[in-house]
């Protein structure tokens, strides 16, 4: 007879298994703190300040630090503690949705390339490579100045039709080497039909780099929208967004003279990116299952 | 023993099966060209060849996992049981594979979804298959792992494929090519990638089950150990066509095509002491530029002119015994000088 399995370790589920390992990863855990630390301000905003973020007060403009506004106000009199609190609503929800709209958008064609191949392939690959060979900054600034009056889901729709062929390109080539795996061979000599493969092989292998590259994502979505913010394209006034306070150091007033209007948010923005990232990098270990550590 | 099932009725009937693929430069590959053979129930038959003689490409396309769009079977009956396989439509060809034909593969870790603990693997094909529930599935899992001769089974099908050993997972793999009792097993080299002692279990395992549920296995090797070990009939397979077909027994005991001699000449001999291994010079032609004649006259020591103008047919001979060569025409010659040498050794 064989010799017992080396490690006869009880059962568990993949996802007990990956939140034990998740746990174990500290920058991971700093991370999520960090991330709930500023989702917790956006969920509260109302309640941590008593500002209207959007209330403008000609004679109170750029206001110093001061009891009753804690970071001054801005050059139109609104008070930026509270276009912090609130801003952070609207960036985080920029980065999550159209991560998640770019995610599934590269998740289904990704697969049907990567799995079909062929003419299937060639066409979305081509539909890819044409939205690719667009200067993407200018492409995303046509768009914005076509449309006008741009809103938030407008906004994330204009992200995801000019960002999905990046993550359709990653995660096509991670189908493709998977769907060489002799797995995938014995799951159609077993009997699987294409979407069985599809859903139950193909996706679960692919869970680390989904969830890698659907954090980068967040990350470069965020900073996307400071940096539109920054040039005028991102989301108008008054609706604060972290990205058009950064725009507001465009001054060279501000830039020197008032650095709590600008540092917050720029810091918030740098907090938030790294900490995405390293949750992304924690996951990413966690859903390995060879993993040991 | 071997032969008992000899009178048994015919399961798999392939009929001039041609395989062709289409390679990058548009030249056609014939990596299976004309291919007959019956399995008959209970019987262990062996496709022995070296690489790329089409042997795995015959029993992909059984399973019609024919890499689309470039390869094709172009031509040829595949029938199970009466039913013929090629004219079924993809729906109902998934219900074949893993039902009716499982298949064991070479390398048992790769074979297996790294992401998915051993029961779930094997409940799959039952799930789909029999329609089992999760729970009643998961319990016949179990039985089967201890059919396959795995301790502690229970505690097997909540593991992941990388905890456990080679031999292991390739009993899990049978298991799972098992699960729905087909009728046909395919196992592609299932020995390659395991260590010799474990080879041997792995053999007489497969034996052992495909006697209880009396069902047909074909072994794809290019190891005539294994072939010696386990299989009833033979067929060994060249340049995508089967050159010698017998019963294991009269093929080491009679080889007749030049090339299964030197085959059997090359497997070393623990009672002949020797310096050097036999070997057949030259390798494989191309399968998209075959000779017009024999396909194995280049490398063949006993070629005649007549040899590189017309391909053979397959001559059958005394004891089922069928070769393609032209040297059998008519009569019965024995072209090499040297397996007289050693037979009378």
């Amino acid at each position: 007879m064989e010799h017992a399995p080396y490690k006869m370790q009880k059962g568990h589920s993949l996802l007990t298994l990956a939140t034990k390992r998740f746990l174990k990863n500290k920058l991971a855990l700093i991370g999520i703190i960090i991330l709930v630390f500023f989702t917790f301000i956006a969920i509260f905003a109302p309640f941590l300040t008593t500002h209207d973020p959007t209330k403008h007060d000609l004679l109170n403009v750029m206001a110093r630090p001061n009891a009753e506004n804690w970071l001054g106000t801005d050059s139109s009199g609104r008070d930026n503690f509270a276009r912090f609190v609130y801003g952070s609503r609207v960036t985080l929800l920029i980065g999550f949705l159209s991560m998640f709209c770019v995610i599934i958008v590269g998740v289904i064609l990704g697969s049907l390339a990567g799995y079909y191949g062929g003419l299937v392939d060639g066409i979305i690959m081509r539909a890819a490579d044409i939205v690719l060979t667009l200067p993407f900054l200018l492409f995303v600034l046509t768009i914005i100045a076509i449309i006008q009056n741009i809103t938030i889901p407008l906004f994330v729709l204009v992200i995801a039709a000019t960002n999905w062929p990046n993550t359709t390109r990653i995660l096509r080539g991670t189908f493709l080497s998977l769907r060489e795996m002799d797995f995938i061979l014995s799951a159609r000599s077993a009997g699987c039909s294409d979407w069985r493969i599809i859903t139950k092989h193909f996706l679960p292998n692919a869970v680390g780099p989904i969830i890698v590259n659907a954090t980068i994502l967040m990350a470069s979505m965020i900073i996307l929208e400071s940096a539109l913010s920054f040039v005028g394209f991102g989301i108008p006034q008054p609706t604060p967004t972290w990205g058009n306070m950064v725009n507001e150091a465009r001054s060279m007033r501000v830039l020197t003279g008032a650095p709590e209007a600008w540092v917050p948010p720029g810091l918030a923005i740098l907090l938030t990116v790294l900490a995405i990232n390293f949750i992304g990098d924690g996951l990413r270990d966690a859903f390995d299952p060879k993993s040991n550590k | 023993m071997r032969g008992v099932y000899m009178k048994n009725e015919p399961l798999l009937e392939v009929n001039g099966l041609k395989t062709y693929i289409t390679l990058e430069n548009k030249k056609q590959a014939k990596a299976v060209d004309g291919v007959d053979f019956v399995i008959h129930k209970g019987e262990t038959t062996a496709l022995v060849g070296e690489s790329g003689s089409g042997k795995s490409m015959t029993s992909m396309s059984i399973m019609r996992l024919i890499p689309e769009p470039s390869g094709k079977i172009v031509e040829g009956s595949i029938k199970l049981e009466g039913k013929e396989l090629l004219k079924l439509s993809e729906k109902q060809m998934e219900k074949v594979r893993g039902n009716e034909i499982g298949m064991i593969f070479q390398d048992p870790h790769s074979s297996l979804n790294p992401v998915f603990t051993i029961g779930m693997q094997i409940a799959e094909p039952l799930r789909k298959h029999k329609k089992m529930k999760k729970k009643e599935a998961y319990k016949k899992a179990v039985e089967l792992l201890v059919m396959a001769g795995l301790p502690n089974a229970d505690q097997i099908v909540k593991m992941y494929p990388h905890q456990l050993s080679g031999g292991m997972v390739q009993r899990v793999v049978i298991a799972i090519a098992m699960s729905c009792d087909p009728k046909l097993i395919i196992a592609d080299e299932p020995t390659t990638a395991l260590d010799v002692t474990i080879q041997s279990q792995i053999l007489g395992l497969m034996t052992e089950l495909k006697d209880q549920t009396n069902s047909a296995v074909l072994m794809i090797t290019h190891d005539i150990g294994v072939v010696s070990e386990a299989a009833d009939k033979v067929m060994v397979m060249y340049g995508g066509q089967i050159v010698e077909k017998a019963s294991v027994k009269e093929l080491f005991r009679n080889p007749k095509h030049p090339y299964t001699i030197g085959l059997l000449a090359s497997v070393p001999r623990i009672e002949v002491e020797q310096e050097r291994l036999e070997s057949i010079q030259g390798t494989v032609p191309p399968s998209h530029a075959f000779p017009k004649g024999c396909r194995f006259a280049p490398r063949c020591k006993h070629a005649i002119e007549a040899c590189t103008k017309t391909v053979p047919e397959l001559i059958e001979s005394s004891n089922d015994h069928e070769v393609r060569c032209i040297l059998y025409r008519g009569e019965e010659t024995r072209p090499c000088d040297n397996h007289e040498q050693r037979n009378t050794n």
